[in-house]
């Protein structure tokens, strides 16, 4: 029996061995880091411990800012763009006619390069001196005025980049919905249809809890992902999102450890730190909500 | 309410360059289901009777011909308006809501003056789960039911609107041989209890007959013979009804008719009129079997089997289509399991003559 134990120990070894050493051991290590002052990565010393670094993250304007912009931007693109995708695969299956097409269409922005399609945004809401940029164009045909989308006001900043961010999540949120919906067995409707059932009664009582358990995944992911969100940024505002006021906590995390007022490696693991207790906890919060909403 | 089904003909469309052929599901279906009946749509898998039940629900529509309810064509109305109640083969029930739910689920849907309060609901839920006995069972989820208990939901909640046509879309084939006797027995009397018309589909022929107050044998979307079980049993129209009724199994040989003798190979089997001579497919009832030591027909003996009330004889006879005949005799007849042969005498009305070619039934008098 220990000699079998021993066996399967020495299987799991590989697998151990790279968490361990990729995920694990980092983790610890930003963890020690936020709590050691004014650590140099150079010589490998530090001040002193204690809750400093901390302190220091949470009275950053540039910190608190970013995290004002994660927010926004989770709020604002979860939901909707969980929404949109839902909607857009209810009437994708719902289709007969050239939904294949359609499918590939959906998908194309998920196979495009993040840095290409910001180049794209550019175009469609960039002023410069030649162009004010598609979107003006057509704001203006309306007889609107022209906003400068990438250097203008804050909620215009904020528009763009959680447009983006819903462009680019939709495509794979398409994809695992139309899929889930697919595999709803039809002996459902076909019962539903028989009990004179209206339409969206189908699709609240049977489709939606059907597919809760994929809806949910989708949902977590998306909280995650949108917490994580730093080159959608970059790829709108360039680099130096501090002074676009579009900053995210990754990107703070970044600039602290390379960039331009760089090299706190001790500020930097705090942060990372602190965007980790909130995904945590957000998540937590979720798995609780989702215990009694999805089925199965 | 009765049904009558005119002419009836669904084609489904042949599917791209593969199978190019359209195929007939139901052809040229025409018959009538009497007020307050059990009747068994039967036949082997494939020919068409889960279409012709949805085509009657409505969940299909028909290439041609019409449905009427009582005086009512409904041949174009969508199902939600024929008022019918369908049990699926597997159920269907909501995984995710409770029994109540499941069984109230068709009733939230009525809308207008039709719609109940909440305690009427549960009330005609109760009423239902206590006629398939489910009490007790109401906040389960299907997933914590076996499988008697789901297929008692299905049909509680197929109930719950009392349509008036019940349709069961091989109701029993999920469930294990003796759950499957006992949820015959059931459904045989609920529909009694409802006096509710029902229809079901199923490949099982004891199951159809047991139950059924008349049964239809389809083949290839084609009605082979409609009738009172017994009926069709004793008087099957073709030899491919004969077959497919009755366990075991009917014996077929080839023979001919010849000067007013059948023969069986070169023995003289019976002596009958009415029929010229030509060549015939003989089909023997296992129970039209009676041993007699100077019987004309001779089998080589392979084995008998002993089933308490009845002795099964297997034997084998070169003019037989069938790998072996299967006799079945009364227990009080001892047959040596050492002879080589054993001898039968026929029992004229459990033997049936059919065309070789066609299969159709011969008709004859024995003298």
């Amino acid at each position: 029996m220990e000699n079998k134990n021993a066996k399967g120990w020495l299987y799991l070894l590989p697998a151990f061995l790279f968490l361990g050493v990729f995920m694990i051991y980092p983790l610890i290590d930003v963890f020690v880091y936020s709590f050691e002052e004014g650590y140099n990565s150079a010589s490998q010393t530090f001040s002193g411990t204690g809750l400093y670094n901390y302190s220091y993250v949470l009275h950053d304007p540039y910190f608190l800012q970013a995290v004002q912009n994660t927010l926004i931007l989770v709020a604002v693109t979860v939901p909707l763009s969980t929404g949109l995708a839902l909607l857009i695969s209810v009437a994708l299956s719902s289709i007969k006619p050239l939904r294949d097409l359609f499918q590939t269409v959906y998908f194309l922005p998920y196979v495009t390069n993040t840095l290409a399609v910001g180049l794209v945004f550019m175009i469609l809401f960039k002023k410069t001196a030649y162009s004010d940029g598609l979107v003006n164009l057509l704001l203006q045909f309306f007889g609107g005025s022209s906003i400068d989308f990438i250097d203008g006001p804050y909620w215009a900043k904020m528009f763009v980049l959680c447009f983006y961010t819903v462009w680019v999540v939709m495509p794979f949120k398409i994809l695992i919905l139309t899929s889930a919906l697919a595999s709803v067995n039809q002996v459902y409707y076909n019962a539903a249809r028989v009990d004179g059932t209206p339409r969206w009664r189908i699709f609240t009582k049977i489709t939606l809890p059907m597919i809760s358990p994929m809806i949910f995944y989708l949902v977590i992911t998306g909280f995650i992902g949108a917490f994580k969100a730093y080159s959608d940024a970059v790829a709108l505002f360039g680099t130096d999102l501090n002074a676009a006021e579009m900053n995210t906590i990754v990107g703070y995390v970044y600039d602290m450890l390379y960039g331009n007022s760089g090299g706190y490696p001790s500020y930097a693991s705090a942060a990372a730190i602190l965007l980790f207790a909130i995904v945590l906890t957000i998540t937590c919060i979720n798995l609780l909500v989702s215990r009694k909403h999805v089925h199965y | 309410m009765r049904i009558l089904l005119q002419n009836l003909t669904k084609k489904f469309p042949g599917r791209g360059k593969k199978s190019p052929e359209e195929v007939i599901a139901v052809n040229d279906f025409t018959f009538e289901i009497p007020d307050g009946k059990l009747i068994g749509l039967l036949g082997p898998s494939g020919c068409g009777k889960s279409t012709a039940l949805n085509l009657i629900c409505g969940l299909q529509k028909p290439t041609a011909g019409k449905i009427f309810f009582g005086e009512d064509d409904v041949t174009d109305l969508p199902p939600e308006h024929r008022g019918v109640g369908l049990v699926f083969q597997n159920y269907a029930l909501y995984p995710h809501l409770t029994v109540l739910k499941n069984i109230t689920f068709p009733l939230e849907n009525l809308r207008g003056a039709d719609r109940l309060t909440r305690e009427e609901m549960e009330k005609r839920a109760l009423e239902a789960a206590g006629l398939v006995q489910l009490e007790g069972l109401m906040d389960r989820k299907p997933s914590e039911l076996s499988g008697g208990q789901q297929q008692r939901v299905a049909i509680a909640r197929a109930l719950v609107k009392t349509p008036k046509v019940l349709l069961l879309d091989e109701p029993l084939s999920n469930l294990d041989a003796r759950l499957r006797l006992q949820t015959r027995e059931e459904i045989r009397r609920i529909q009694r209890q409802t006096g509710v018309t029902t229809v079901f589909v199923t490949h099982d022929q004891e199951e159809a007959m047991s139950i059924s107050d008349m049964i239809v044998v389809m083949k290839e979307g084609v009605v082979q013979q409609i009738g009172r079980p017994q009926e069709v049993y004793d008087q099957p129209v073709n030899l491919f009804v004969a077959k497919f009724l009755g366990t075991p199994p009917i014996n077929v040989f080839r023979g001919k008719v010849s000067g007013g003798r059948l023969y069986i190979g070169s023995e003289a089997v019976l002596s009958l009129s009415d029929v010229p001579d030509q060549e015939v497919t003989l089909g023997i009832r296992p129970e039209g079997f009676i041993l007699r030591e100077d019987g004309p027909l001779s089998c080589d003996l392979t084995r008998v089997e002993v089933m308490g009330r009845d002795v099964s004889v297997v034997s084998t006879h070169p003019c037989s289509e069938n790998l072996s005949i299967r006799s079945i005799i009364n227990a009080e007849n001892t047959v040596d399991p050492d002879a080589e042969k054993v001898r039968f005498a026929l029992k004229p009305r459990k033997l049936y003559l059919f065309h070789p070619r066609t299969g159709e039934r011969i008709p004859f008098t024995a003298e």
